[in-house]
């Protein structure tokens, strides 16, 4: 869809600029959005695309130029104002699109709730006619009477989506939407935007996917170190606008080409059912190699690796581990053995709060492997202090140093904290649950290459981004209701996109039968 | 990529700085003012004093932060106290045991009720809240049942008729009266305790594990810590030096009074919260936790000393904390 150019925008940015301290965050960015378009929002992390979404939304105020709201100059003092002039953000942290302990009606209609002028009783019967219509048939397979705790990212969002259509939302903005969501739940999203789109709402998507600016957008604007260096009219030429984000040339890896050469087998399973009525799984990993499992969220990709980091159990079968039959009872046990992984979400699995002691990326990155490090129990300050720094240098990880918190640095610098953390000690095997959540595509590069670098180990990665499966793995599998299957070797680059194809409709196919259950 | 991540250069006087040391400045503030109108104030013996009467709030006041830097709240620290309190009375005085077993008995009391907090709290997974007032409650009640009520000494009615015959051993009595070259011997307990945890919790690695479980328990699991164990361990910690606080002041008074803790309670976990703001850290730390101790234990001396009612004490200390508290989770907050 396009828009014409002739009817004044929904939103025009002129020359906005914006400070914290020394750093130049927005450097005069100019842009403007029409109603019924989709505009996707392009830039590496720190490029400045967060504070732009800010000051739309009324979180922040820009030192200097203007913003038009249908061609009248505004400030959005607050976000409720902006709320109020029709901005809906629909955040990548999920829990803050609605409200926990009420029931997603309740949650559908919490504007009218809240609303003094309407009714101070409400029928409960009414409630749900009334949010079952909000819902309509871009939120219909929501749980009416779940409570919103209980609900998916997915589920959330679709929630959000809903709800601003009916509050007569005039632009929403989506930040990394499809993050955390299965190939089938993104569908769903996409058809939930194009509803948006076509009731003439504008759209401001923001993500580092390309098969959702590919679907989604009408245009794309790229935001480097605080400017706009660059705008693409649909179709979209992604490579184009990759290489503007990344500032050069992006260089792929043609992983097709150059197959490692496996070494020994390091990790075998034998018949592992993660369920007692679950498929069998029979897998190796040989030293060197790198294995990606992808699949729906709910597979059991998570499952299979906290069971082989001892943080799980499995119902039957044999894990051998160097040819020996083993099986951690504890993530210690595992550590002990060489076994490390590094779990999803990292603020939740592998960071602390950046007031406790021990938040710092010397500690963090040296955390599991205290005791290996100081036997005797003193800890010794200046080793830490330099282990992190060889670490920070080696994967060139952008930090202050290595007294800083994590919450300091961009996301694709975290998740090379927790890397470290797990390559700062020889590894037997290496545990990945979803590497790449929340980095762009340039730390996603250096990221592949860190992980690759070892020929010493065996790397089994989980996640439900098949292109970042096919970038990173020799070997892609899909896992599909707690079982494994191989869709076969990749031989050559033509056989790649054949491949995604292959695997999507796989996934999509095998998650309706599932997701309509629960529905 | 970007500027974003650095830190800025930070001015020498700023407000963070100001902030880090704010405790410290009001403290010599205090101290200052009460001197100048009192000179008694800062007599040594004045100050040993100070320092006497803060080491059984100090030493609680340990126990609560040592629970709370592995994630667990502990409202039975004062329980736990005048438990062992009254137990170590009872062994003296009923069962006529000697100094060293009843200091044995009233420490093990203390770590029963530790394992008691963690089976509750690790094991059944009640929520540590909940299940230490629980526990408090519990003790409260429990001190009332071998005595009847009464307050432990010699003399004491027992339910069969005969009177106890036991006394306080004056070993036992030294250990909350004596002075070894002039410094009250509590003072030198609570010192020297103070030293190892802040050794054990700053210096070693099962310090980080301990903040590490507090902080963020699945990251510490994941990163293969005995996080179970560690908070286990904590509570049994904790309710011993709650107990060894509890045989001081038994020691002291030479006298089991029962009481169900509340004011000692207060104290300590006033002491741990005001400590939260000390150097700014936001977090319970051992350092805090002794000069929040001290903090109160200065304000309450002075204000006696200037004839302020005894009884303004409890609205003093609460306007203490709420002050720290604000210091610490106020407006402006965090870093540069």
């Amino acid at each position: 869809m396009t828009t014409p150019d002739t009817s004044s925008p929904l939103l025009a940015l002129r020359q906005i600029r914006k400070r914290y301290g020394a750093t130049v965050a927005l450097d005069g960015v100019d842009l403007t959005l029409h109603a019924g378009e989709v505009l996707a929002l392009m830039g590496a992390n720190g490029a400045g695309k967060s504070t732009l979404v800010k000051i739309i939304a009324g979180v922040e105020r820009a030192d200097a130029g203007q913003v038009l709201w249908q061609s009248q100059p505004v400030t959005f003092g607050s976000p409720r104002a902006a709320l109020s002039a029709g901005v809906v953000t629909v955040h990548q942290q999920t829990s803050q699109l609605g409200v926990p302990g009420l029931t997603v009606a309740e949650n559908l209609l919490l504007g009218k709730l809240c609303d003094p002028a309407s009714p101070v009783l409400q029928s409960p019967r009414q409630l749900l006619a009334e949010a079952a219509r909000v819902a309509g048939d871009l939120a219909g397979g929501l749980p009416l009477t779940a409570d919103f705790a209980d609900l998916t990212t997915a589920q959330r969002q679709l929630l959000a989506l809903a709800r601003a259509l009916y509050e007569n939302a005039r632009l929403v903005i989506l930040d990394e939407p499809t993050a955390s969501l299965s190939a089938h739940e993104s569908r769903r999203l996409f058809a939930a935007v194009d509803q948006l789109r076509a009731a003439g709402i504008a759209v401001l998507y923001i993500s580092h996917r390309p098969a959702d600016l590919r679907r989604l957008a009408d245009r794309a604007v790229v935001l480097r170190n605080g400017q706009v260096a660059g705008g693409f009219a649909a179709p979209l030429d992604l490579d184009a606008a990759l290489r503007v984000l990344t500032g050069g040339t992006l260089p792929l890896r043609s992983k097709a080409l150059t197959p490692t050469a496996p070494g020994p087998v390091r990790l075998q399973l034998d018949a592992v059912r993660l369920l007692p009525e679950s498929p069998a799984i029979n897998l190796t990993l040989r030293a060197g190699e790198v294995v990606a499992l992808t699949g729906n969220l709910g597979a059991g990709k998570s499952h299979l690796l906290r069971v082989l980091f001892g943080a799980g159990r499995l119902a039957s079968g044999r894990v051998l581990l160097n040819g020996q039959p083993w099986r951690a009872r504890n993530p210690a046990q595992a550590i002990a053995a060489g076994v490390f992984m590094a779990a999803e979400d990292r603020w939740r699995s592998s960071f602390l709060p950046t007031t406790t002691l021990g938040a710092t990326l010397a500690d963090l990155i040296a955390l599991p492997h205290l005791p290996q490090l100081f036997k005797s129990g003193w800890l010794d300050h200046t080793a830490l202090d330099e282990r992190a720094i060889s670490w920070i240098a080696r994967l060139g990880i952008r930090a202050p140093g290595p007294q800083a918190t994590p919450d300091q640095l961009s996301g694709g610098n975290q998740q090379k904290v927790v890397l470290a953390r797990w390559q700062s000690m020889p590894a037997q095997v290496l545990l990945l649950d979803e590497p790449f959540q929340g980095v762009d595509i340039g730390a996603r590069h250096d990221l592949v290459n860190a992980i690759r670098a070892s020929t010493d180990r065996a790397v089994l990665i989980a996640t439900s981004d098949l292109e970042e499966a096919v970038e990173v793995a020799d070997r892609v599998l899909i896992m599909d209701q707690h079982g494994i299957y191989d869709p076969g070797p990749l031989r050559d680059g033509a056989s790649l996109l054949d491949h995604i194809e292959q695997l999507e409709r796989f996934a999509g196919q095998a998650s309706n039968p599932a997701e309509e259950a629960l529905a | 990529m970007n500027t974003q991540t650095h830190q800025l250069p930070q001015p020498v006087f700023s407000l963070a700085l100001l902030r880090r040391h704010a405790l410290f400045l009001i403290l010599l503030l205090l101290i200052a003012g009460f001197a100048s109108k009192e000179p008694a104030f800062v007599q040594p013996a004045n100050l040993l004093s100070i320092l006497q009467s803060t080491s059984v709030e100090a030493l609680l006041g340990l126990a609560v932060t040592v629970a709370l830097i592995a994630g667990g709240f502990d409202l039975s620290i004062g329980a736990t106290a005048s438990t062992a309190l009254i137990a170590s009375s009872y062994a003296m005085v009923v069962w006529h045991w000697g100094a060293v077993p009843t200091v044995l008995f009233g420490l093990l009391s203390g770590a029963a009720i530790g394992l008691f907090n963690a089976l509750l709290v690790v094991r059944l997974r009640i929520p540590d809240l909940l299940a230490t007032l629980g526990t408090m409650f519990l003790l409260g009640g429990l001190q009332l049942i071998p005595t009847g009520g009464q307050s432990i000494s010699t003399g004491l009615m027992l339910p069969d008729g005969s009177s106890a015959s036991g006394t306080f051993a004056p070993g036992f009595l030294a250990l909350g009266r004596a002075r070894l070259l002039g410094v009250p011997v509590p003072v030198i307990i609570v010192a020297v305790i103070a030293l190892a945890l802040w050794l054990l919790m700053q210096r070693t690695r099962w310090g980080r594990v301990f903040y590490a479980t507090g902080g963020n328990e699945q990251a510490a699991a994941l990163a293969g810590a005995p996080t179970a164990r560690y908070r286990t361990l904590a509570y049994v910690l904790s309710g011993t030096l709650a107990a060894l606080g509890g045989v001081i002041i038994a020691a002291r008074v030479g006298r089991g009074d029962v009481s169900g803790g509340g004011s000692l309670l207060l104290d300590s976990v006033g002491a741990t919260l005001i400590g939260f703001a000390v150097l700014n850290a936001r977090r319970p730390h051992i350092v805090g936790t002794v000069v929040g101790a001290l903090f109160v234990g200065v304000l309450l001396n002075g204000l006696t000393m200037l004839n302020v009612p005894f009884y303004t004490q409890d609205f003093v200390k609460g306007l203490v904390l709420v002050g720290a508290l604000a210091l610490t989770f106020g407006p402006g907050r965090g870093r540069a």
